[in-house]
């Protein structure tokens, strides 16, 4: 009764899709780098290849109005100055890639104007040489513009611009055409609407290989469970050949930090410092083992965490 | 399940009639369907009774350790994706204490699991059992252990690899069904032996393959032991996921007998071993045992396993209705919110925090939070207005007003109209009630 173990194949595979472009390439960055190409589900490579680890990402705010204050002192001074920020994230805390997220344009708060934003993006890509992405402010009237001039100034270093949403996509989807850059899809939560989603971009002309997923990751404690079958449910679909769900999936795991229980003063469940990194290391890495080839984060300590989780479920390398 | 075919092939074909139903094959039909018990069938020879058992047996065992309130079912899972229906049993949490601290720390620890319990959204998560590791050369000190956790309520794993020593902890905890660890390949006839006589569950490991551990849980079954755990060789995240993967697809997709039980993980506290056990919670560990962990890793990791195992068709939900905090009167504020339990319980604390006396009006929004709810049209102005009428709001509340989540602002208008009622908008979130309670009076 010699035991064989079943395995699984699968006809489908995840498309690669490349970030960055260094000087070969047409822009500045020191490398670009790769997500997606599996063949099989995440970290199962005893079913099939699996050719790329999971990238690991991280955000640089530039308004810290959306920064809780435990975070503000544990990172450091540096993140009232996204500049700075950007640097440390490249430099120190070896982040794959950078995350600029334009809130402050946001007419109803800061409304900063485009021209201070776009020199923004130009500034954090001389200080930084890691593959950048760049997200607006999630206003449509002033994003369209935005992102246009946002694109223009990143001419050739195939960033990848977000968030195209269903009821906005059209402008985000021709400003990243125009210049040869990425695009992230997002969808609220539901497998149906991913697709429509990437249908809807597709039907505009953006070719897949420039199409990242955002399926939307709800925070542990905060409806985790609904993102982690969403996610596994859109890797399945595109393994059965669905080509069309056949895109990377990029988590933004920043959203941790906005569970109340990850930093709520509650000694019964420890200091907030040291669960906010659990909280954090812990949401990503169920996105991952879900099935995300990219997870964007906040805390430098929760990536080194997840890091060196992922060497452990990729069996080494 | 077998086929009304399949087990028709086994019944006696007497057509008698004694089973209440006019022929076997009717018969057999019912059982199939699970409208009769093979015990009803006067005829069937024990040989037919113990492949029908058997055959009709959930594909993964379904395990019980230690007793009473406080016992854990493991095992009896069906699915390799929560989506494709839920998990049912999740993940039982362990606690190591071992000999080579000392029996203080033993005892430390022991008491450090039973108190380790938290409420999360209404339910209690905790530390669900308590293990003993004999890992020294005298087996004094783990004795004494044994007895201080056999008297206390938690159930219990016992770890030696000696079936000597084994007995002896065995023999101080009659009734207490602890799970004994483990059977090895050196070992097994010993620990199968002692398993059968005390009818305890065991831990089969220590196998360098998932054949052999196949094998000698397979050995197990034929001496009489089925109530069975298996820990497969690991050496670090990849190949627990490989291994566990294995066997839960053996089990449910090849109904393959020999791993068709609960699996368990032991881990350390590395930082390595942290992030092992919420793998262990999200691809099949049915119980993952830790070491002196952070209570901040703890707290993060059953918040996990609460998520991973509810069932993805029911959010978990509390009642629609009038709550009260403190002991509100006809002037306190009355606070809107939705019976999505996360929601409930996180406005629930914060508006306790303010020491103001509230009544809380709780909407069916199907268990959905404020946002999600009001995307959906779940909650709406007037679903609002429907339940200030149920609940007669108006006449326990005389104040004429209503505070509602920032988040849904835009129903003021028309709420206003509804009710007649002056409506508040609170904060955005509800951790900026305490301030604003103050400031509103009551
Ligand atoms: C998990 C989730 C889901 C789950 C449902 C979970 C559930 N049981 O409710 C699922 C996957 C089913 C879902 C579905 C949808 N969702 Co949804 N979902 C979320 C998510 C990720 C978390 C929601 C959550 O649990 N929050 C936690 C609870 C505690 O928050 P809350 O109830 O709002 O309570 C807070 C405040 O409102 C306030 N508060 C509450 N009560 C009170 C009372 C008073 C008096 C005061 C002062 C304050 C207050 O304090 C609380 C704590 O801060 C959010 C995004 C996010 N990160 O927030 C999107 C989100 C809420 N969803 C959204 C949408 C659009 C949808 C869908 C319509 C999309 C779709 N796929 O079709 C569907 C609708 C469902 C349907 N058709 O039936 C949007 C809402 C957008 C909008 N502005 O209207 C959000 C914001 C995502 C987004 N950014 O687009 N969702
Ligand atoms: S009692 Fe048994 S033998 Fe008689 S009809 Fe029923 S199943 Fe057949």
């Amino acid at each position: 009764m010699a035991f064989e173990a079943p395995k699984e194949k699968y006809q489908g595979r995840i498309r690669e899709v490349v970030i960055g472009a260094t000087k070969e390439q047409g822009g500045t960055r020191r490398a670009s780098i790769v997500a997606g190409g599996s063949g099989g589900l995440q970290f199962h490579r005893f079913d099939a290849e699996m050719p790329h680890l999971p990238l690991v990402g991280m955000d640089v705010v530039d308004t810290v109005r959306v920064v809780p204050d435990q975070l503000l002192s544990s990172i450091g001074p540096v993140t009232k100055e996204p500049v700075e920020w950007a640097k440390k994230v490249d430099r120190e805390w070896g982040s794959d890639f950078c995350v600029l997220k334009l809130l402050s344009a946001n007419p109803e708060e800061e409304n900063r104007s485009i021209e201070e934003c776009v020199s923004l993006v130009s500034e954090v890509l001389k200080s930084t040489t890691i593959p950048l992405m760049v997200y607006g402010c999630g206003i449509e009237e002033k994003d369209s513009k935005l992102m246009e001039a946002v694109s223009n100034a990143g001419k050739g270093e195939r960033l990848f611009l977000g968030l195209a949403e269903e009821k906005a996509f059209k402008s985000i989807a021709a400003a990243s055409m125009s210049n040869g850059h990425g695009i992230v899809a997002f969808s609220n939560l539901d497998i149906n609407l991913a697709k429509q989603m990437n249908i809807l971009l597709l039907d505009f002309g953006v070719k897949p290989e420039n199409i990242l997923m955002d399926p939307l990751m709800a925070a542990l404690g905060m409806g985790l469970e609904y993102s982690y079958s969403v996610i596994e449910r859109l890797r399945l679909a595109a393994l059965m050949g669905d080509q069309v769900l056949q895109m990377p999936i990029l988590c933004d795991c920043s959203c941790a930090w906005a569970a109340p229980e990850a930093l709520e003063e509650n000694p019964d469940r420890g200091s907030p410092e040291v669960r906010g990194v659990f909280w954090e290391a812990m949401t990503a890495y169920a996105a991952m083992v879900a099935g995300a080839d990219a997870v964007m984060m906040r805390h430098p300590q929760a990536v080194a965490r997840l890091r060196a989780a992922i060497v452990d479920i990729a069996g080494g390398a | 399940m077998p086929t009304a075919m399949d087990i028709y092939k086994l019944l006696p074909k007497k057509n008698c009639g004694e089973c209440k139903v006019p022929t076997c094959l009717a018969f057999a039909m019912q059982l199939a369907n699970q409208k009769a018990a093979l015990e009803a069938c006067p005829y069937v020879s024990p040989e037919a009774k113990a492949a029908l058992e058997e055959s009709g047996a959930p594909p993964i065992r379904l395990v019980t350790v230690g007793v009473g309130d406080f016992a854990v079912k493991i095992g009896d899972e069906t699915q390799l994706f929560r989506h494709d229906k839920t998990f049912y049993h999740p993940t039982v949490l362990g606690f190591m204490a071992d000999d080579a601290d000392g029996l203080d720390a033993m005892k430390t620890k022991i008491s450090a699991a039973q108190s380790m319990s938290f409420e999360r959204v209404g339910q209690m998560i905790r530390v669900d059992s308590v293990v003993l590791r004999h890992s020294t050369g005298k087996p004094e000190d783990f004795l004494e252990a044994v007895k201080e956790a056999a008297g206390a309520k938690l159930p219990i794993v016992l770890m030696t690899e000696d079936p000597k020593v084994m007995g002896e902890a065995v023999a101080l905890c009659p009734g207490k069904r602890p799970l004994l660890y483990r059977a090895t390949p050196q070992n097994h006839d010993a620990m199968i032996g002692l398993a059968k006589s005390c009818c305890f569950p065991l831990v089969i490991g220590g196998a360098s393959s998932l054949d052999e551990l196949a094998q000698i849980s397979d050995k197990a079954k034929k001496a009489g032991v089925s109530d069975i755990i298996l820990e497969p060789h690991t050496s670090g995240a990849s190949s627990m996921l490989e291994n566990l993967t294995v066997i839960r697809r053996a089990a449910v997709k090849k109904k393959f007998r020999p791993l068709g039980y609960p699996t368990i993980s032991v881990l350390g506290n590395s930082d390595l071993d942290l992030m092992r056990a919420a793998l262990g919670v999200m691809k099949y560990s049915s119980i993952v045992l830790m070491k002196d962990v952070p209570r901040e890793f703890l707290f993060s990791l059953m918040a996990l396993r609460q998520n991973i195992f509810t069932d993805p068709q029911v959010p978990i939900q509390v009642k629609p209705g009038l709550y009260t905090i403190g002991e509100p009167s006809e002037k306190s504020p009355i606070l809107l919110t939705t019976n999505f339990s996360l929601t409930y319980f996180t406005v629930r604390a914060d508006a306790e925090k303010s020491k103001v006396p509230v009544w809380l009006l709780v909407v069916d929004t199907d268990g959905q939070s404020v946002m999600t709810a009001f995307a959906a049209g779940k909650l709406t102005p007037e679903s609002v207005a429907k339940a200030v009428e149920t609940e007669k709001v108006k006449e326990k509340n005389k104040r004429g007003d209503i505070v509602i989540p920032g988040m849904v602002s835009r129903m003021s208008g028309k709420l206003n109209e509804l009710t007649g009622l002056k409506i508040i908008v609170g904060p955005r979130e509800s951790s900026g009630l305490p301030k604003m309670l103050k400031s509103l009076g009551g």
